[in-house]
């Protein structure tokens, strides 16, 4: 039998910061057999990027390392050197990170990139590197490679900048391979194709260590997942166990919040509260919105989804009366609301809100939360009963917006938007930056919501999943246009447009067994 | 991020900010500093009284900084130029903060055509020389104590203005002013409840580390002689004053220098500090 | 690419027309009569008077005097210095090699300083940056020259005979530079440590030393280019001070005179010429972000 490739027992690491100490990780323990692929899965906050990387050494400068057992490769890592630890990165342990715009080097070639390990790790002469490099590039499914080398990763697309990154931690022909959030900051359909990169390494025979947030995206790969909390293992095992019958409640709870729960509603739709028709929004020589309409009714949850550069914040942006239409209309509440002056929207403006993705920069920084949630209230009326609707006590009123985590901001975002009793709110990604567990409350305070006051809900996602257990009905968006659209049921069981057939494919999906 | 990067920022910070007890010193040499200003002869006697058989003396318990070519105590003189060294600095520095928020607000909020005339008159004007910025205007207005401050002034307004003006914008950009448009805000109201606020928070600090920039400026431009004339005591002019004799007397030229240093040292620690508890506070 | 270098010429022609302008104004807005702030300090003769009469068309409409200053300037002919009875470009053509030798042995000096300081001594950067900053120059310069010239005798008190005669002054200008050169280095190399591609090359084994050098360098050069342009303006108002304390030739000493003599065609000139410098380093800072940032170089 062979050895395990990392044999972990009661790791701890402390990070000594200025003014405190932090325990990012406390007690953790594991192995990683060679040929298998684990996943750590976690909450922002967890650990589980410290812990991946103090198999290699990198857990960050102020962190202090213990652990009864940290065999790396054989070897107790516990008393590395400096230049022991550089022997086994690249060489040992190949690492992924989340955006490859960021983590390969903005000021050199992908080629380049790829090439340092193998100087590093090899005797190779000049010639030779380049043309490893080229192999790698076409090993994990670059096309024209030649070309390729020489560009910089802005100038690749996500998904090829990521297959580049993911060439680079091969170079040096790694026995272990450490992805990070491999996934995060792709696109859906792109999501797919690193997932099936990343699979078919693990069909050659790769050991993957996986790290991610994001359950369903691990359970299509993952042999055995380690579930990480406030740096705890609170519980492990294989997939298929954890997935069928976990034991912790966090667990239970984050394989709750990644499949999904449809929010059903009584409520009928009304009245039409806002109507868009024909618009057309056009930059330079680049159209961004084609011809889109839409209408809302009272009482709807209406979702637009779309990848990035979709169009969908600029029909956002339109519908609220940011920005004019370059043609086509918008109207709300009856009256026209684009291709008018400020002054006349003025009337309507507290019958429509926002609710933006950063809810931290939406907040003036030196008011406190008593008087933004006031600013939007009708004059005189109490602010502790509007924050009491979005489950926030009274303790936070005299706080700044910097002092309250995510999901606190996001409620007061929530009680700012229906202070003043709006018709229609329009909710630009509103959970996107927040932690699974956190994004499930906000999906029920939102439906919450539209039951009891009949607000109309704007709910724009690329999330299909989250459009899924809250919309009504659904707009699908691609390059400006919107391709289909109708119930929330039709779209999301019956896709007619291949875009959507597509989208709905590449959707990670947590497969429960009962 | 998880905490393997939050953790090196927080080291940095920690790292650069200038190291507690250093601003507590800097804080206590200008007040000392200010007090000499205000009083100078809790301090010292008279920085006009030359004593002929004392000339060019060295430093001593009755001359702490020894005496000057006339006689006079080096002392009592750094003490008494104080308040012509750092007055200067303070009007000027006024000056240049006014009319920095006056024309950065005319670009920042203004029409396209203002802020593109405007900026780009500012990007030039401050990476233009200071002191060849402040020498026109002396050239023309000739030379003095008034002349002096207003041409330290206009020299650093680019600096002032440019700051405004940035600030303006990322501050109109903010969502959180568009969510105030959400509420019906009018123009005016954004920019008194919103912009202003946000815009003129970080300028006081700033102020204070200009002032440092504007007594350097100030000291070299006496130096050159387009001061305070003699015999008043002004820090600039005594370094130049005492140049001639440095091989036999390096008190009387270095250690008023040492003062200007120390003072803008001060300025600077003290300024950083507070810049870093602001921005501190913005990020936390 | 084209309209980028037309627009890059485009905005240096409308800076140095704005400094050019500028001069201009302040001409006008001097105290008394133009023929008297032309004459500043130097003879007043009824010829003299006549001859700038003729030479700056005063005779003319303010537009024609105006336009007509703009194309002598722009054919370099920056008038007349009639307290030292020479062509003004002639001053200062005699005496730009000094200052100009002065202002590029600094900025070298002060550049190798600066990444001497932030690549072997980074904790110590920001104190030693701090207290060259903080301290007058000319200050500098006296110690140097009471420690190295009057005690030492080491190099020349005075004067720009020899290579020796460099040392000091290029060493007193340079020090404020490497100063602030070296805390935005510094600062630059801190912020390219932390990102995530410094993660990823120290994940293949790189040495601390070589991420420093293959990769965070190259970013924190960013900035310090910019602040590299921003030091010759810097270098160019020191001169004025640190020529008198060692007693250089060069413009500094040439501005001095000029301002203490009330000597306006002197000053202008110098105000010009400075744009024009100004315009000159900008453009190699545009092409060195460009060398350096493969981002920028989009279309």
């Amino acid at each position: 039998m062979t050895p395990p490739l990392v044999r972990v027992e009661d790791l701890t690491i402390t990070f000594h910061l200025p003014r405190r100490t932090v325990e990012a990780v406390r007690g953790v323990s594991f192995t990683i057999e060679p040929g298998e692929c684990v996943a750590i899965v976690g909450e922002s906050g967890s650990g589980k990027s410290v812990t991946a990387r103090s198999l290699v050494g990198l857990a960050g400068p102020g962190a202090r390392v213990d652990a009864a057992t940290l065999e790396v490769d054989g070897q107790d890592a516990r008393r590395f050197a400096p230049r022991d630890w550089r022997r086994l990165r690249g060489g040992f342990a190949g690492l992924v990170l989340q955006d490859a715009l960021v983590s390969l080097d903005p000021l050199r070639t992908v080629g380049a990139e790829i090439a340092e390990v193998l100087r590093v790790h090899s005797s190779r002469s000049r010639s030779e590197r380049t043309r490893e490099a080229l192999r790698l590039l076409d090993e994990v499914h670059v096309p024209e490679p030649e070309r390729r080398a020489g560009q910089y990763p802005h100038q690749l697309s996500g998904g090829l900048r990521q297959r580049a990154l993911i060439a680079s931690a091969l170079a040096g022909g790694p026995k272990l391979l450490i992805a990070d959030e491999p996934t995060t900051a792709l696109d859906a359909t792109v999501q797919a194709q690193i997932l099936k990169l990343l699979a078919e390494r693990r069909s050659l025979g790769d050991t993957l260590l996986l790290i991610s947030h994001d359950l369903a995206v691990v359970s299509r790969l993952a042999d055995r997942v380690l579930v990480m909390k406030d740096g705890r293992l609170v519980e492990s095992g294989t997939t298929k166990r954890l997935l069928s019958g976990a034991d912790h409640p966090y667990t239970r709870k984050l394989i709750a919040a990644a499949s999904g729960r449809r929010r059903e509603s009584t409520a009928e739709p009304g009245p039409v509260v806002a109507e868009a028709t024909a618009l057309r929004k056009v930059y330079g020589d680049r159209a961004v919105v084609r011809d889109v309409g839409v209408t809302i009714r009272r009482g709807e949850i209406v979702g637009l989804v779309g990848e990035s550069g979709s169009g969908k914040t600029t029909v956002a942006q339109l519908l609220f009366g940011l920005v004019e239409p370059t043609s086509g209309q918008v109207r709300f509440e009856g009256q026209r609301f684009s291709g008018v002056p400020e002054r006349a929207r003025r009337p309507l403006r507290r019958r429509l809100q926002f609710i933006a993705q950063d809810p931290l920069s939406a907040f003036d920084p030196r008011w406190t939360v008593r008087r933004i949630v006031a600013e939007a209230l009708p004059r005189g009326e109490s602010v502790t009963p509007v924050l009491e609707r979005v489950g926030l006590g009274g303790d936070v009123l005299d706080r700044y917006p910097r002092q309250l985590s995510g999901g606190q901001r996001q409620r007061v975002a929530i009680a700012r938007a229906i202070a003043p009793r709006p018709s229609l709110i329009i909710c630009d990604e509103p959970v996107s930056a927040l932690d699974v567990s956190v994004q499930e409350q906000v999906l029920d305070l939102l439906a919450g919501i539209r039951e009891r006051d009949g607000t109309a809900l704007l709910f724009i996602s690329h999330d299909l999943g989250v459009v899924r257990d809250l919309a009504d009905r659904v707009l699908v968006m691609q390059d400006g246009q919107v391709v289909e659209q109708g119930t929330s049921q039709a779209v999301f069981e019956q896709p007619q447009h291949e875009y959507t057939r597509r989208l709905l494919a590449a959707v990670p999906t947590l497969e429960v067994s009962a | 991020m998880t905490i393997a990067l939050t953790g090196p920022r927080a080291v940095r910070l920690r790292s650069l900010r200038p190291a507690r007890p250093g601003v507590v010193v800097a804080v206590l040499f200008l007040l000392v500093a200010l007090l000499a200003a205000a009083w100078p002869s809790l301090f010292a006697g008279d920085p006009l009284r030359a004593d002929p058989l004392h000339v060019l003396g060295a430093p001593s318990g009755s001359h702490w900084f020894g005496t000057d070519q006339l006689g006079r105590d080096v002392f009592a003189r750094v003490v008494h130029g104080a308040r012509h060294s750092l007055s200067i600095g303070v009007s000027a520095t006024l000056i240049a903060v006014g009319t920095g928020i006056l024309l950065g607000l005319l670009a920042g909020l203004g029409h396209r055509v203002a802020d593109e005339a405007l900026s780009r008159s500012f990007d030039a004007l401050s990476a233009f020389p200071l002191v060849l910025l402040a020498l026109l205007f002396i050239a023309i207005a000739g030379t003095g104590t008034t002349s002096l401050i207003v041409a330290i002034g206009i020299a650093l307004v680019p600096h002032f203005a440019r700051v405004v003006r940035a600030q303006t914008f990322v501050v109109r950009r903010a969502a959180y002013v568009t969510h105030a448009v959400a509420f019906g805000a009018t123009r005016p109201r954004l920019v008194l409840r919103h912009v202003l606020p946000n815009v003129l928070g970080p300028i006081p600090v700033l102020a204070v580390i200009g002032l440092g920039e504007a007594i350097l400026l100030a000291a070299g431009l006496s130096f050159l002689g387009m001061g305070p004339q003699p015999p008043s005591p002004e820090w600039g002019a005594m370094i130049s004053e005492g140049r001639g004799y440095l091989h036999i007397a390096w008190w009387a030229s270095v250690l008023p220098g040492l003062v200007v240093t120390a003072t803008i040292i001060s300025l600077t620690v003290v300024g950083r500090f507070f810049q870093r508890r602001f921005e501190g506070r913005e990020l936390a | 690419m084209i309209t980028a270098v037309l627009r890059r010429v485009g905005a240096g022609v409308l800076v140095l027309w704005a400094a050019a302008s500028a001069a201009y104004l302040a001409l006008l807005a001097a105290p008394g009569s133009t023929v008297d702030a032309i004459i500043g300090d130097g003879a007043d003769t009824p010829g003299i008077r006549a001859q700038i009469i003729d030479e700056w068309h005063l005779d003319r409409p303010a537009l024609v005097q105006y336009l007509d200053f703009l194309w002598r300037a722009a054919h370099g002919d920056l008038g007349r210095s009639y307290l030292l009875q020479r062509p003004v470009s002639a001053v200062i053509g005699s005496q730009l090699v000094p200052t100009l030798k002065l202002a590029v042995a600094a900025a070298v000096f002060g550049l190798v300083l600066a990444l001497v300081f932030a690549i072997f001594a980074r904790r110590l950067t920001s104190v030693i940056g701090l207290v060259l900053v903080s301290t007058p120059p000319f200050l500098i310069g006296i110690v140097l020259l009471s420690v190295f010239s009057f005690t030492l005798g080491w190099f020349p008190v005075s004067g720009d005979r020899s290579f020796a005669a460099l040392v000091l002054p290029a060493i007193t200008m340079g020090l404020p530079i490497a100063g602030t050169l070296a805390q935005v280095l510094r600062e630059g190399l801190d912020r390219a440590l932390e990102e995530p591609f410094a993660v990823t090359a120290r994940a293949r084994g790189l040495r601390e030393r070589a991420v420093l050098t293959r990769h965070a360098l190259k970013h924190a050069l960013l900035p310090a280019v910019t602040m590299l342009s921003w030091s010759f303006g810097v270098l160019i108002g020191g001169t004025v001070i640190i020529e008198q304390v060692f007693g250089r030739p060069g413009l500094g000493q040439v501005t001095v005179q000029a301002v203490n003599s009330s000597d306006l065609p002197v000053v202008l000139a110098v105000v010009i010429l400075a744009a024009a410098v100004f315009v000159v380093i900008n453009t190699v800072t545009d092409l060195a972000y460009l060398l350096i940032d493969p981002r920028l170089r989009r279309s």
